[in-house]
């Protein structure tokens, strides 16, 4: 078993990514709450880990939870649904060529859906709920999303 | 990001959360890293160790809730940087003696009663533990003193005067001893 590091160097190494990750799926100005509850809720179960094998996947995975707490309570529509799954640790995110940058500059929906399906692995039928709008909805956002970022990317 | 990190830190400290703060000292020997527990200081790094070991060395040993918080640490800070003025001559800081046991202990806490400006010998060290004879033990107690210059383990020498060893090598205790005034008066 790995021993935990200090603290500050998983923020050290991980803050600027968790930070990206969250813009996308929130926006700039309420990313800055949710990674503040990220961090916080990562310090407060800090000392019970015993897996430090991937804590850059086990922050990337608070974060998206946060994120899906933030949608969920300022979702115009709050749709009741099952328990959302839990958001499996991913292992590496293509956060190169300024993709998320890019990302953030979306039009919120879109922004959102795009974070949603690619930075926290949500199926369509969740990034729906997440949302608060039809799946129909929630797939014509990605897709616009998507386009976009193809043609700015090209 | 800075001010995200910086906010962090703060409310991380005010809901408890923080086991071990540490801060960067600049000093005239290079930088220090200092950290302290909620019951006081726990560690001073000096320049020629390695900063990020020690932080791994108090993750393992004190708690891995460890985080970068200056604040935590200003009384720490103003009195160093007083005492590098040659405007302190006694540092009135709580200190957290987690690090020491036993012997080392005893001799530590005894070095700590040295006063500004007086030096004692490797051998009256091991007679404050309780071990006249232990004197070899009582050197390697101040070799492993976790809080230098704070605990200030300069202070002891050898019997004939010479100055024996310092983990921040032997020209920092020579100027930390001349910073105090008993250099001069000290053969070598």
């Amino acid at each position: 078993m790995t021993a935990l590091p200090p603290f500050q160097r998983l923020l050290d190494e991980h803050a600027a990514e968790v930070m990206g990750v969250l813009r996308g799926a929130v926006g700039r100005v309420d990313a800055e709450d949710c990674f503040q509850e990220t961090f916080l809720a990562a310090l407060r179960a800090y000392p019970r880990l015993d897996d430090a094998g991937n804590l850059r996947g086990w922050l990337l995975t608070i974060a998206h939870r946060k994120a899906i707490d933030h949608h969920r309570a300022h979702g115009r529509r709050p749709t009741p649904v099952a328990e959302i799954a839990e958001v499996a640790a991913i292992d590496s995110l293509p956060d190169e060529n300024g993709v998320w940058e890019r990302v953030d500059a979306l039009p919120p929906k879109q922004r959102a859906a795009v974070a949603l399906r690619y930075a926290c692995d949500l199926p369509h039928a969740e990034i729906a709920a997440a949302l608060g709008c039809s799946p129909e909805a929630a797939r014509r956002s990605l897709h616009e999303g998507i386009k976009r970022l193809r043609k700015e990317l090209a | 990001m800075k001010a995200s990190l910086e906010r962090l830190a703060e409310r991380a400290g005010a809901e408890g959360l923080i086991d071990v703060a540490f801060a960067n000292v600049d000093s005239p020997f290079g930088p220090l890293l200092i950290a302290a527990t909620r019951r006081g200081l726990v560690r001073v790094n000096l320049p020629t160790y390695d900063p990020s070991e020690t932080l791994e060395e108090l993750a393992a040993r004190v708690s891995p809730r460890i985080l970068e918080s200056p604040a935590k640490l200003d009384q720490a800070r103003r009195e160093l940087d007083l005492y590098f003025a040659g405007k302190l001559t006694a540092f009135d800081l709580p200190i957290d003696w987690q690090l020491t046991a036993g012997f080392s202990g005893r001799v530590q806490r005894a070095i700590n009663r040295i006063p500004y400006g007086q030096t004692r010998s490797y051998t009256e060290m091991a007679r404050s533990a309780g071990n006249e004879r232990a004197v070899r033990a009582a050197g390697t107690a101040c070799g492993s003193n976790p809080i230098p210059i704070v605990v200030p383990c300069h202070r002891v020498l050898r019997s004939g005067g010479g100055l024996g060893g310092y983990g921040g090598g032997l020209p920092m205790k020579e100027e930390l001893l001349r910073l105090e005034g008993v250099l001069d008066q000290t053969s070598r």
